[in-house]
């Protein structure tokens, strides 16, 4: 069984809901990715999402973008990120994902990428710009190295989500409303109603992400399904705090993850 | 069978899943009334009485005695309402959106010759338009940033990465997903996720139509070479599109080479590029081994991209087209060339395609007939290649 399906098996059993926050790979450096996935891990967080940074990051927001260019300029590649994976899997068996854009597959090579995704430890994958029809261009050497291509479903798949979410494996992802990552204060996406027809059609864990700002929201919206994903929060205070992140990231995780589990 | 929305492997719909919706609705809106008698009928009628329509086919005397080979004729696309081709896929597209019931148009823009067709035609259908361009290229066009807001658009400088084209399509392609429901993203180039570039192609095809019946007229045969520049490739799928069946008919593409294709300053897709996924397409791009897109360079604003068409792509994988990069030095020298000896002043991403067919006419037979594609005008582009060639002018006066 993959480590995703795992954890969402434990969480269940629990009765709990899943944190999943959200690091860009390289920024401000590979020591401090390491010291925050561990330390994020220990303290509530129970799978957790690592950018692999593009130079077009067309599905982000400003706080993404930024970090994306940050770790580009400080030298990240894809090699050395299997590298930080391979590390981060002497200390952790917690489930570990990547969320890359498709060139950054395709252009290492699609069967080469998910070899190494196996012999490192990836458990699955996040492609923002691979929507279900063209899954095809990963789906079979994915599957041959056991790693999960995570489906996502948005406001606007209406019809879309009774083909989408049956096939969805590991955990669905269900994205929280139009335009790109980032923080937002408020949502106009009716939430009661996209999980009802979600949930219809889902297998899996249904797990929201997008906007995600802090404690409060990730509650509220944690009460709709089965876990949550934050992402420019987190970045945002590796953006400020650089080096020094480790703590104050620590304590926001643990404060979202006393919100979400509550 | 080849997929819809495919130019062999090259082509697709590499979106994030917020936009699949919005891109099966363009589909099949546009499958809806490309055949439809009243949106073909509006469209024809605009492009007669809006755009100038058909474009005149013009025997460059002077050139053709001058280079000593083969007899060209330009197709002055130049001549269109708003100074260049991009005016027949803005009505097309405008049309459409018109027809879909929608408010706002986005566009992106690198010239700014497609951002001022998409501010024009929005104006014209009474449509709210914003435009996204590459700050860098807002500084080189700033012309043509003007005529936009003149046209009652509003223009978003783009900062992040280069400030060039590929950015302003980042941006556009953001903002339509944040404003997914009311908003048509007009693209004005023969790329992105399908059904794009098969729909700009479609609206460009009418330069092809016309170059051949002229020419039927004129001189009783086809041409035996059409050139023309290619950055996303609208104005050369346009001109190809009719003559692909016609093996004698050469089909030459050209790209921009900036200072050299040896160099890191270029945007030679084409000579130097490889397989990638991006923008919504599967094409070739201009990246690293990581597949990190590349920063690109060119003196012309309009072909400074690091991708081009998928259908272009295709063409050059089976060799039915052939693409040669040239220079800005050769595309400088064209703009002059073409303005002294024709007394047309042609946009430097046209000459590109007039620096191409310099080298290729040559060595034809003078019975043979070339047919150089003259995509815009070149009024944009004074201030630009007297800064290249050391005058300056003070704009201010």
């Amino acid at each position: 069984m993959n480590r995703i399906e795992r954890k969402f098996e434990e969480l269940k059993a629990k009765n709990q809901k899943a944190l999943i926050p959200f690091v860009t790979a390289g920024d401000p450096d590979f020591v401090t990715t390491e010291k925050l996935v561990l330390a994020m891990l220990q303290n509530g967080a129970d799978l957790v999402e690592i950018g692999v940074p593009f130079s077009d990051p067309i599905a982000e927001g400003q706080v993404i973008q930024r970090a994306s260019k940050r770790a580009l300029d400080a030298g990240t590649t894809l090699k050395n990120i299997f590298e930080l994976i391979k590390r981060l899997r002497r200390k952790t068996d917690e489930p570990l994902l990547l969320m890359l854009y498709i060139n950054s597959i395709f252009r290492f090579g699609t069967e080469r990428f998910f070899g190494l995704c196996k012999e490192c430890g990836v458990d699955g994958v996040i492609v923002p710009d691979l929507p279900y029809e063209e899954r095809g261009e990963i789906q079979s050497a994915a599957d041959t190295a056991g790693v999960i291509p995570i489906c996502m479903v948005a406001p606007t798949s209406h019809e879309r989500i009774k083909m989408i979410a049956p096939s969805a494996k590991g955990f669905l992802y269900c994205v929280s409303s139009t335009g790109v990552t980032g923080m937002r204060s408020s949502f106009t996406t009716d939430f009661s109603r996209f999980f009802v027809e979600i949930k219809k059609y889902a297998n899996v864990p249904c797990v929201v992400g997008f906007g995600i700002s802090g404690p409060e929201q990730a509650k509220k919206m944690a009460s709709y399904c089965d876990g949550v994903i934050v992402g420019s929060a987190v970045v945002n205070i590796v953006a400020e705090k650089k080096q020094d992140s480790v703590i104050p990231v620590t304590e926001f995780v643990r404060s979202l993850s006393s919100a979400v589990k509550s | 069978m080849q997929k819809v929305g495919r130019y062999g492997e090259y082509g697709g719909q590499y979106v994030p899943e917020t936009l699949m919706s919005a891109i099966h609705e363009l589909e099949a809106a546009y499958e809806k009334y490309k055949n439809d008698a009243d949106f073909k009928e509006e469209l024809r009628r605009l492009y007669r009485d809006y755009a100038n329509r058909p474009s005149m086919l013009y025997y460059a005397k002077r050139m053709t005695e001058d280079l000593g080979g083969a007899k060209i004729y330009l197709k002055r696309e130049d001549l269109n309402h708003t100074g260049a081709h991009k005016i027949n896929n803005a009505l097309g597209q405008a049309l459409l959106a018109q027809r879909m019931g929608k408010k706002r148009i986005i566009a992106e823009t690198g010239a700014g010759q497609h951002g001022v067709a998409t501010a024009t035609v929005a104006t014209l259908f009474g449509m709210k338009c914003e435009i996204f361009m590459g700050v860098k290229d807002m500084e080189r066009q700033s012309l043509n940033v003007y005529r936009m807001n003149l046209l009652g658009a509003t223009v978003h400088g783009v900062e992040s990465g280069t400030g060039t084209l590929k950015d302003a399509i980042n941006e556009a392609m953001r903002d339509w997903a944040s404003n997914v429901g009311d908003t048509y993203y007009l693209i004005g180039s023969t790329m992105g996720p399908h059904p794009y570039p098969m729909m700009v192609r479609d609206f460009q095809k009418v330069i092809g139509q016309e170059i051949r019946s002229q020419l039927q007229e004129r001189e009783g045969s086809l041409p035996d070479c059409v050139v023309a520049c290619v950055g996303g490739g609208s104005n050369a799928m346009g001109a190809f599109y009719e003559f692909i069946p016609e093996k004698s008919v050469r089909l030459v593409g050209a790209e921009a080479a900036g200072k050299g294709v040896d160099t890191a300053f270029h945007a030679a897709t084409m000579t130097k590029g490889t397989t990638g996924i991006f923008h919504g397409m599967k094409s070739l791009f201009l990246q690293n081994d990581e597949g990190q897109i590349a920063p690109v360079y060119s003196i012309s604003a309009g072909l400074d991209y690091p991708g081009v068409g998928p259908e272009h792509a295709e063409l050059h994988r089976t060799g039915r087209a052939q693409y040669v990069a040239v220079t800005d030095e050769e595309a400088v020298c064209a703009f002059e060339y073409l303005s002294k000896m024709e007394g047309i002043i042609p946009a430097i991403e046209s000459a590109h395609a007039v620096a191409a067919a310099m080298k290729i006419a040559p060595k034809m037979r003078k019975d043979q007939i070339m047919v150089i594609n003259l995509s815009g005008r070149g009024d944009k582009d004074v201030y630009s290649v007297a800064k290249y060639r050391g005058v300056h002018i003070d704009e201010q006066n």
